[in-house]
């Protein structure tokens, strides 16, 4: 569930960076950080299923649900980095802008 | 249990040359320009993205990925943010082993999964590059 909610979230900011492309966002850090998690999540589920077999996608629901969570979790820790390098880098000087107008 | 080390080592080590390598294209970028008697500004510009650019999108992936993956691996206690930091390592030899273990075959594969998936990424970049820059030669 984790490996699927990181990948949606993948495809999503890779759409979204495509249809913007707008540098001023930093979309590029996002794309990064879901697509890698992605992969070495895909890694994890490959030797999980080599474990389990079938069983691994019939997981138990307390599983699933805490997967869902870790998921959701990840997501936002995501969108913080990426807000928070956003601010950092300001490629458009709004923060900058808006110090100096103090 | 400490798989995302292995990414995260080859992380730093790829960080590291891609800023070496960065340094070293401006300064090349800079003697072309003092060789062709540009300009003082020209002087100031940046160099073209070269191949450094490139090692920068690896690096993105590898960070990526194993900052969530150390934030998963705390949720599960496998973890901590306090020494020795590794679960594992207070839990005898035998967990010890078994990290390694996984470091060595998950941890492993998932560096050069991510890697591979790099290597296509910049093929693929080398020929639209390519592609982009064949009319214009055919004009000329």
């Amino acid at each position: 569930m984790t490996l699927l909610l990181t990948v949606f979230a993948a495809v999503i900011a890779t759409a979204v960076w495509y249809t913007k492309n707008d540098k001023g966002l930093n979309l590029g850090v996002l794309c990064w950080m879901f697509w890698g998690a992605s992969l070495m999540w895909l890694v994890d589920a490959v030797f999980e299923y080599k474990e389990l077999g079938a069983d691994y996608f019939t997981p138990e629901a307390g599983d699933m649900l805490n997967d869902t969570f870790l998921g959701l979790s990840v997501i936002a820790l995501a969108l913080v980095i990426w807000v928070v390098v956003l601010l950092i880098k300001d490629p458009k000087g709004v923060v900058k802008a808006k110090l100096q107008n103090k | 249990m400490a798989c995302f080390l292995v990414p995260g080592t080859e992380a730093i080590v790829v960080t590291a040359a891609a800023l070496i390598l960065k340094k070293h294209e401006q300064v090349k970028y800079e003697s072309t320009i003092k060789l062709n008697n540009k300009s003082a500004a020209a002087m100031e510009t940046k160099a073209p993205a070269g191949f450094s650019r490139k090692l920068f999108w690896l690096a993105g992936l590898l960070w990526g990925g194993v900052i969530l993956l150390a934030f998963e691996h705390l949720w599960h206690g496998e973890i901590q943010p306090f020494f020795p930091f590794l679960t594992a390592a207070t839990e005898g030899p035998e967990a010890v082993s078994e990290m390694l273990g996984e470091m060595m075959t998950v941890g492993v594969t998932m560096a050069v999964l991510v890697t591979v998936v790099w290597a296509a990424m910049v093929a693929v970049s080398v020929l639209i590059e390519k592609r982009a820059v064949s009319p214009a030669e055919a004009n000329a």
